[in-house]
């Protein structure tokens, strides 16, 4: 059964840049539909196990699989099935809403129906159809995300990687990017997300803590925070990275 | 004056870790000799000459000779038949054909006068016009030797100045300088300052007690040093690659060229007040100023055949005058005296210049 | 000078200040500030927080001679920024928001530049840059490259830039933006340090704890102050009674209790959903019902005191929905 194959496994999952170790042996698995907050300090190595994970840097040693493909093999298959948004939002500034979304629709191959119909479905669900003919910079910041969300979710992916989506974006379209986020979860996407808001970690259902290319703890955030005996994560964050 | 030198300090420490840009500046003033000198080389040289005798008498071989013997010919081949003409234009083995006709002896003893063919390739102009030049000199001299010797004892004796070889790579060398100082003053700066304006530093020392007009000479001091460097490599190769001649005062070249530095700057300057960016601020350079000062300056094409509208702006652009100023100095030994006009008008542009770009420069953000 | 004026060291009275936005084809006019008053004491630590656009960038370049108000009066340290901003400069620090330093300096190259620029006195240069070496705990990557430091480094970098000239006023827009918990902390540590040192703190920032540090704190939104007070007093403008349940369906009750319109807000966190509410003891018996019926479980209920999150979020929510419906959240579309 393909459901029951976890979206997201890693084995002994290491990337070396000659002497520096980035990611250390990393092992995890990530359920079906499971939001999975991937937590670290500045240059744990989280960016560089999800370029990984997304086929985009080839892993020194180990082995990882999304969506049941192997990152080694068939890295090609895996950018198909997952979709990727960064803290920079890559969209351009200069086309429309719609024509950002038509031109993500092209990059995934989508027919020129199936395109309209998900640009549509997109505007729609997103809440950007009143600003689909507004030009992409005239956005405030949180419809940005918002845009930039559903452009990594034209081709409908079963694996969502989502690297700091919420820098800089205010409490309120935080809070509002989270509810969607768990909306889409709800329906099954899988969910792996960094963030640097360790109030963010609380949404999550489970979360790992990174902290020199090595995973130190991992858990759902109410057992952590019950087996630290620490009120918050962002408690037994800095516990764990300072005890490091 | 510390701050200014903290500044211009700085800039030369980002010039420096910047190796690929050095490199490149450094390389420039080489590979833009070697291409300009070497490759657009309009001297016109053994161009590939066919030969159709149809006399075969000593008189047509003394003709023939009179071609060979000369610099502009190359004799690459001899037909017989009047279709291998055509052959042999197509087929790019020559680029000129003479024919001589068959009665060509006793033509050039009895009549006054005899025709003889010259056939030239016409899709390159260039080298067109000077095969006809080089030709109808070969041609009238040898006219005058054979026929007319006991008539007329004239000799034609022609002479050309201040360039006496035609050499395209003392014309050209000279203006490479001014297209690279022009290159590093306003590309670079512009470049330079807008790029502080697009990462944020450059809000944070406007917040500190340096004038903004330190901040702008201080940024500019390291390029002036560079594009006088570069001048200096372009005229070292010149002289070693090609023989170019320093005929005036090298002090003199050295205050116009600062003088021309300045206009340039200006501009560059003016541009980064402008650009928001340094994308906009290299598209602004390239378009303002790189490109006039190719193609109008008289550095390639001459100005005099240009029309009215294009002469009008060529007046205008600082490198059309510093033109006039080096190739005067470096070839004809022109002094203060005569080159004045020019430097003061390079002098006044970049006062008028710097002045609105300081007016420009915003110490605000909005 | 009076005592009362000394110890104001900044007074903003009815600043306002109006940008020409380009919108597709149409220019926009963006109030960024509207009529805008704020006094920060001497000595303070004074957080500004609120969402994206409230105006608190703009009111900062303001103070620091870098945005001319379009109305209204602006005293700093005594002196009016725009006009005699040459006499203030010395005693500012201010550390923009995209500042990101000279990438390809070293870490002493940089502090080295800002020494030359603030023209801190030769015979106290050395002494200076060690200190702050020392304090930013920087001192082991004096030559390492500031591109090649971390997020938090860089930040520490930054500051420490800032604070060569030993200013009286730091002026920080947004420092830790995208920093980790651990370094967030430090850069916080070290600013209690200045506070303690004497120096006055204008800080912006996302992170509601960040806010809780500060003495008092100013809740800004389109131009306006909202809130101010201590963070405590500001946690106490919480109109209603504040409830959370703990569950491990929290989406699926947010949805649930988002249809009782009895409900002020409910909002959604990991491992609970807290709601504004009016009347605990009836209204709990009702949410009770509602998630029995439903058959979504939960730990407990509890009743809580709503802290400066819980207050800024409410007050926010109030606000967007009611001037901004288009900004309004997009919530129900994907309610089941």
């Amino acid at each position: 059964m393909p459901n029951e194959a976890p979206a997201i496994k890693a084995e002994n999952l290491t990337r070396r840049f000659g002497k520096f170790i980035a990611v250390d042996h990393v092992s995890f698995e990530v359920r079906r539909g499971e939001v999975f907050g991937f937590l670290g300090a500045n240059g744990a190595g989280k960016t560089t196990a999800i370029r990984m994970l997304c086929g985009l840097l080839h892993p020194s040693g180990g082995e990882a699989w999304v969506s049941g493909l192997s990152i080694n093999q068939d890295s090609r298959k895996i950018r198909q099935r997952i979709g990727y948004m960064s803290q920079k939002f890559s969209l351009y500034d200069d086309l429309l809403v719609e024509e950002n979304l038509d031109f993500f629709a092209g990059a995934y191959n989508l027919s020129v129906a199936d395109a309209n119909k998900r640009r549509d479905e997109i505007l729609k669900r997103f809440s950007l159809e009143e600003v689909r003919r507004r030009l992409t910079k005239s956005l405030p910041l949180g419809w940005k995300q918002r845009l930039a969300l559903g452009s990594a979710m034209l081709h409908q992916p079963e694996v969502l990687f989502l690297d700091e989506p919420t820098g800089g974006v205010d409490p309120i379209m935080r809070r509002n990017f989270w509810e969607t986020i768990h909306g889409l979860a709800a329906q099954g996407t899988t969910i792996f997300v960094t963030t640097h808001y360790m109030d963010e970690a609380e949404y999550c259902h489970r979360i790992s803590i990174m902290n020199y290319g090595k995973i130190i703890a991992m858990g759902e955030p109410s057992k952590l925070k019950a087996e630290f005996g620490l009120p918050t994560i962002q408690d037994v964050f800095v516990h764990l990275i300072k005890g490091a | 004056m510390s701050n200014l030198i903290s500044i211009a300090r700085k800039e030369f420490i980002h010039i420096r870790r910047d190796a690929r840009s050095l490199l490149i500046i450094i390389l420039m003033p080489l590979l833009q000799v070697m291409l300009y000198g070497y490759a657009i080389d309009m001297d016109v040289k053994n161009i590939r000459l066919g030969i159709l005798d149809q006399s075969h008498t000593p008189a047509s071989r003394e003709l023939i000779r009179k071609f060979t013997g000369s610099d502009y010919f190359e004799l690459r081949t001899e037909m017989d038949r009047f279709s291998q003409i055509e052959e042999n234009f197509r087929k790019r083995k020559i680029k000129a054909a003479l024919v001589i006709p068959a009665d060509y002896a006793t033509s050039i003893q009895r009549e006054a006068t005899t025709p003889v063919q010259l056939l030239i390739d016409g899709s390159d102009s260039n080298t067109g016009s000077i095969v006809l030049n080089a030709s109808r000199q070969l041609l009238s001299l040898a006219s005058f030797e054979s026929s007319a010797a006991a008539r007329a004892p004239l000799q034609i004796r022609h002479s050309i100045w201040y360039n006496p070889e035609q050499k395209s790579s003392h014309f050209i060398v000279p203006g490479l300088i001014a297209v690279l100082m022009m290159m590093i003053c306003a590309l670079l700066t512009s470049i330079s300052i807008t790029r502080e304006k697009e990462t944020g530093t450059l809000e944070q020392i406007l917040v500190t007690p340096v004038k903004p007009y330190q901040i702008i000479i201080g940024k500019v001091i390291p390029y002036v040093v560079l594009a006088t460097l570069d001048a200096f490599l372009v005229l070292e190769f010149g002289r070693i690659l090609f023989g170019v001649p320093m005929t005036g005062s090298p002090l003199l070249l050295l205050i116009f060229s600062l003088i021309f530095l300045m206009a340039a700057l200006a501009l560059g300057i003016l541009i980064s007040t402008v650009a928001r960016t340094q994308q906009v601020a290299m598209m602004m350079a390239l378009m303002g100023t790189m490109l006039p000062s190719i193609m109008l300056s008289g550095f390639i094409f001459p100005v005099a055949s240009m029309p009215l509208i294009l002469r009008l702006i060529s007046k205008a652009i600082p490198a059309t005058h510093f033109l006039v100023i080096i190739r005067g100095i470096l070839l004809k030994g022109n002094g203060f005296l005569v080159l004045w006009p020019y430097a003061l008008y390079l002098f006044l542009l970049s006062f008028v210049l710097i002045a609105i770009s300081i007016k420009r420069f915003k110490v605000r953000l909005d | 000078m009076t005592s009362q004026m000394a110890d104001v060291i900044i007074r903003a009275s009815a600043l306002s200040k109006t940008y020409s936005v380009k919108e597709g084809r149409a220019r926009k006019q963006v109030q960024a500030l509207r009529s805008f008053d704020l006094e920060v004491k001497t000595g303070e630590m004074f957080g500004l927080i609120g969402p994206d656009g409230a105006g608190k960038t703009t009111f900062m370049r303001i103070l620091c001679g870098l945005l001319l108000p379009d109305s209204g009066q602006v005293a700093v340290l005594g002196f009016d920024p725009v006009t005699q901003q040459h006499k203030i400069k010395q005693d500012i620090g201010y550390m923009p928001q995209r500042f990101s330093l000279y990438q390809d300096l070293t870490v002493e190259e940089n502090l080295n530049f800002f020494t030359d620029i603030f023209q801190v006195p030769r015979q106290e240069r050395s002494a200076r840059t060690q200190r702050l070496l020392e304090f930013s705990r920087l001192g082991p990557f004096s030559k390492r490259r500031a591109g090649a430091l971390s997020g938090g480094m860089k930040q520490k970098l930054a500051l420490s830039c800032t604070l060569i000239h030993t200013p009286k006023l730091l002026i920080l827009d947004e420092p830790t933006t995208g920093v980790d918990p651990v370094s967030r902390g430090e850069f916080w540590d070290i600013l209690g340090e200045l506070q303690q040192q004497g120096v006055t703190i204008l800080v912006s920032t996302p992170y509601m704890d960040e806010a809780a540090r500060c003495d008092r704190v100013a809740l800004t939104y389109a131009g306006q102050i909202l809130a101010l007070g201590t963070p405590d007093q500001i946690a106490g403008q919480f109109p209603h009674q504040l409830v959370r349940i703990f569950t491990r369906q929290p989406y699926d009750v947010a949805a649930a209790l988002r249809q009782l319109e009895i409900l002020h807000s409910v909002e959604l966190y990991g491992d609970h959903v807290t709601v504004a509410l009016d009347d605990p003891v009836t209204v709990v018996e009702i949410i009770r019902k509602n998630l029995d019926k439903r058959g979504y479980s939960y730990t407990s209920i509890d009743s809580g005191q709503a802290d400066l999150e819980d207050t800024f979020v409410y007050l926010m929510r109030q606000l967007s929905q009611a001037t901004q419906p288009e900004l309004g959240n997009d919530l129900d579309s994907h309610a089941k």
